[in-house]
């Protein structure tokens, strides 16, 4: 894998459940949060798409840098993100 | 897992299908649960409105659940977005799941625009209670109100959900209803706009935008400083023309 992705389960009020890091590569010490900056602010855009579409799989809703964010919504609006 | 019989072996348990599990409760079994726990809860509180509340507490945990495995079961995979597409959700495929029928009928209110009544001739849970004359307003619907709250709120749909008895004349027993009241927040811009439901605050907004866009007209970037204003107030038609 070219990079590291961050797994991370959030309910609806916007707490955090579950964090995952999937990757083989070495966590680089300045950047240790910045996936869950990233994701963090993709939040809102979620809350956003959640209502325009009744699909829930939300492929690529944001990118930063080169990484990608993707969320799969469940009917309790509890979001998985990558 | 439930102990149904080792049919074939999966290599890997999470390729194994989810089992739908027994579909069917024992009537008379559910009915001496809800007995008891009605019982308990009259042996915690002081009055009428505390135990409805606490049925009401212990509906929604069902409700929350009931709405995340009825999605994936039933709609496959597919969320409820619309007012009405929630609505009739509870009404038919979660009515028909908890009690075999779907509900007798779901109306709008006259009154007030923001209210919803699902009515039964006969509530389920209701059948082998009755109710004693000093506690005369009291339902024990309030548990099926819990439910479609919980099934409401999760789906962000925020409400007030109550039970009430309607007395139909030719009937010995009176009908259940469960009145539904919307909350302002459900009638937000964002969702009405997502509803695709005219409105006159979406009307009031729209007026009062371009007016806001000429005052900011002088320089580029107080533009470009309009535009994001307004992907933050969600308004995303406005948006794009900026």
């Amino acid at each position: 894998m070219a990079s590291t992705a961050c797994f991370m389960i959030v309910s609806r009020n916007d707490i955090p459940i579950y964090e995952a890091e999937v990757g083989s590569v070495p966590k680089k010490e300045d950047a240790a949060h910045q996936h869950q900056f990233i994701l963090h602010a993709a939040l809102d855009i979620v809350q956003d798409m959640a209502w325009t579409t009744s699909a829930m799989f939300l492929k690529a809703i944001d990118r930063f840098n080169d990484l990608v964010v993707s969320v799969y919504v469940t009917a309790g609006h509890i979001l998985s993100f990558v | 897992m439930i102990g149904v019989g080792k049919i074939k072996q999966y290599t890997n348990v999470l390729d194994r299908p989810l089992s739908k599990g027994k579909q069917e409760v024992s009537l008379s079994a559910f009915a001496f649960l809800f007995s008891e726990l009605v019982q308990y809860n009259q042996t915690q509180v002081d009055n009428i409105a505390e135990l409805e509340r606490r049925l009401e507490d212990a509906g929604y945990a069902v409700g929350a659940r009931v709405l995340e495995l009825l999605c994936h079961r039933e709609k496959g995979n597919r969320r409820e977005t619309r007012l009405l597409g929630i609505l009739s959700f509870i009404h038919s495929t979660v009515w028909k799941v908890l009690f075999g029928k779907v509900a007798d009928s779901l109306e709008k209110g006259t009154e007030h625009e923001d209210e919803y009544m699902i009515s039964e001739k006969e509530l389920l849970v209701n059948r082998f209670i009755s109710i004693p004359k000093d506690m005369g307003a009291f339902n024990c619907g309030a548990f099926v109100a819990g439910i479609v709250k919980g099934v409401l709120d999760n789906a962000g749909f925020p409400a007030v959900v109550t039970a009430h008895f309607v007395p139909v004349d030719g009937q010995q027993r009176p009908r259940t209803t469960i009145l539904i009241k919307f909350a302002e927040e459900c009638y937000s811009l964002n969702a009405r706009l997502a509803l695709r439901l005219p409105d006159i605050h979406v009307l009031d907004q729209l007026k009062r935008e371009p007016e806001q866009r000429k005052t900011s007209k002088n320089a580029k970037t107080s533009n470009d400083f309009t535009g994001w204003v307004l992907v933050r107030n969600n308004v995303t038609p406005l948006s794009c023309s900026t």
